[in-house]
């Protein structure tokens, strides 16, 4: 029985990495072959991004049971963070190196901005907890948009006002230039490594769910009262859940950022509205399901590619699909023609599930 | 000395005196019983007895260690576990997860050794998953050690919650209402249950409770609220033979 349980958690586990191996192979010999557009192939660090960030988000929104709107200024926090370091290390040291690095500091500089906006945020609950994430997410955007970063033989300068006021030395380099962001940051990300973060970040949380501290977060999810009773630190517990999200959403962050040559904080790419289609694909592909929020994550961004046409309504049709989905999920009428849908297919197989 | 002591609690909401003047004494191994007509204070006493309130007088001592004005987790950890009058299991969780919750604070390794799946987390998990399908089988739950916990029958719950309120090997089980919404079959189960539980863990146990049969079927000893005061205490038979409980629980 035991023994039943394990292998069965673990087969769950292993079939999710299967499926992440598989559409890389998959991708590999489409590409090779041809038979995947220039468009499709641009595409494919942005999937691997946002799969990142979608497995990150259903840790706070499926593991921890909390809403949280902010995730996409936690990638904005390890994207620029990120760069900022690729670009200052462009020639010290090579490609490889600096990218692990870039991860490394792109992941700590998140974790940390998650943690400190976790210690007042998760003291609130439900909808209130989602409005303050939301706001959180747009100041850190915002703050960025508005940050001038530039490093010469003086050491680091840095300004909220423009440029010149920066006093840079000739020879100085320009970090950040505002709303113009980060120019010029190395190309290191590629799809191979994109899939490779992803299986690291999977592996991360479903491990994370599996162990002790995982227990302690869904219990908290499923009932805080009870939770307290039998001694769980609920405060500690929903920060280390909260951080390590925020952090695998830096890492998405970091291979976005050495994505593109321009790294800009703008609305369409960490304001709210990707927060939201986060959100979405966390919905779509089921709360606290990892691999339903990978096949989520993939197929919203291919759709929209696929269907150009309909690409001025993407955003209703979103939230169309993010109410059709919540109705469907927990609507009591729904669960209700759920059930005996389910007990209609499966009569005939286990009918002894329900006894005793 | 007495396992479980409170000295003149009290505690009130706005006007409302909700508790006062409550002194309750119970022994180690006993199996005590705290009854009263609806509204007379009993879950507030659980609830200040675990720190849920804080008491506005008195003070409460386990094994001679004041425990007034501890939170929940400190009182947890000093050996007061509890049940619940509506069952708060963690549903979505299996059964043998909601017991190893149980036992989070009794075996430890770090976040990172659990993600990076290193040698002490299979050996404290293994060591968890014997202690706690143990746990179960003491309570006739290991077939549903798979179940999600929200599917398991009422009756079933209710012991899934005792094995988790035991699985923090307390000192002082409390057990508020365990019977309530029981048909008789399952209360004798349950009665059954809860004095396997006193023998075979040599606990002490303070429990709520409504139905007469399981109250003077199994408690030694009584206090009877009413008004948040103690109207009587003593014996079982003596306590539920005294008119004034009498007039209190029928009316006159």
């Amino acid at each position: 029985m035991k023994k039943l349980r394990i292998n069965k958690t673990t087969k769950n586990d292993m079939i999710t990495y299967a499926m992440v191996i598989l559409a890389y192979i998959v991708v590999q010999v489409l590409v090779s072959t041809g038979h995947v557009s220039s468009l499709i192939q641009g595409l494919l660090v942005p999937f691997c991004t946002y799969v990142i960030v979608a497995i990150a988000l259903n840790l706070t929104v499926g593991i921890l049971g909390e809403l949280s709107l902010g995730h996409a200024g936690f990638m904005c926090v390890g994207a620029f963070s990120s760069a900022v370091f690729s670009l200052a290390c462009k020639d010290a040291m090579p490609g490889g190196l600096r990218f692990f690095l870039a991860i490394l500091i792109g992941a700590a500089a998140a974790a940390l901005v998650g943690f400190l906006v976790g210690i007042p945020v998760l003291r609130l609950r439900g909808d209130y907890l989602a409005i303050v994430t939301l706001a959180f997410g747009e100041i850190i955007k915002n703050i960025i948009n508005a940050l001038y970063l530039g490093v010469d033989s003086n050491g680091v300068h840095f300004s909220m006002k423009d440029a010149l006021s920066l006093n840079m030395e000739e020879d100085g380099l320009m970090l950040i230039k505002g709303a113009q962001g980060v120019t010029g940051t190395p190309n290191d990300s590629n799809f191979t490594i994109g899939v490779v973060l992803i299986l690291i970040t999977l592996i991360i949380v479903l491990n994370f769910i599996h162990s002790r501290t995982g227990r302690a977060v869904m219990s908290i999810r499923d009932n805080r009262i009870a939770a307290e009773s039998i001694g769980i630190n609920v405060t500690k517990y929903k920060l280390i859940a909260f951080t390590l999200s925020a952090s695998l959403a830096g890492v998405a962050g970091v291979l976005y950022a050495h994505n593109l040559s321009t790294l800009n904080a703008l609305p369409k790419n960490f304001g709210y509205n990707m927060s939201i289609l986060i959100l979405v694909f966390v919905v779509l592909g089921g709360i606290g399901n990892m691999r339903g929020s990978i096949i989520a994550a993939v197929l919203l961004t291919l759709l929209p590619e696929v269907l150009r046409g309909l690409s001025d309504y993407r955003m209703l049709i979103y939230a169309i699909v993010l109410i059709a989905m919540m109705i469907f999920n927990w609507s009591p009428n729904a669960i209700f023609f759920r059930k005996r849908l389910k007990q209609r297919i499966t009569a005939g197989k286990q009918p002894k599930k329900e006894e005793a | 000395m007495a396992l479980l002591e409170t000295k003149n609690l009290g505690i009130s909401f706005g006007g409302l005196r909700a508790v006062n003047a409550v002194d309750i004494s119970v022994e180690k191994g006993q199996l005590y019983g705290l009854i009263g007509p609806n509204g007379a204070g009993k879950t507030t006493i659980f609830n200040l007895l675990t720190g849920v309130y804080q008491p506005d007088e008195g003070a409460i001592l386990l094994d001679g260690v004041n425990l007034t004005g501890k939170k929940t987790i400190d009182i947890c950890k000093a050996g007061i576990a509890r049940t619940f009058q509506n069952i708060r299991l963690f549903g979505d969780m299996t059964v043998l997860d909601n017991v190893k919750t149980g036992l989070h604070n009794h075996y430890s390794y770090s976040t990172v050794e659990g993600i990076l799946r290193l040698p002490r987390y299979h050996k404290v998990e293994k060591e968890m998953n014997e202690k706690a399908m143990e746990l179960l089988k003491v309570f006739g739950l290991e077939e549903y050690a798979d179940y999600k916990a929200e599917n398991l029958p009422y009756g079933q719950q209710r012991k899934l919650e005792i094995a988790r309120a035991m699985a923090t090997a307390p000192k002082l089980l409390l057990l508020d209402e365990p019977a309530a919404g029981m048909n008789p079959n399952e209360t004798k189960e349950l009665m059954d249950t809860i004095g396997f539980v006193r023998d075979h863990f040599d606990m002490t146990i303070l429990l709520i409770e409504h139905d007469m049969k399981l109250v003077s079927g199994i408690c030694e000893k009584l206090t009877v609220l009413n008004f948040g005061e103690v109207l009587a205490q003593g014996d079982t038979q003596e306590v539920l033979n005294n008119p004034e409980v009498i007039t209190a629980y029928l009316g006159e």
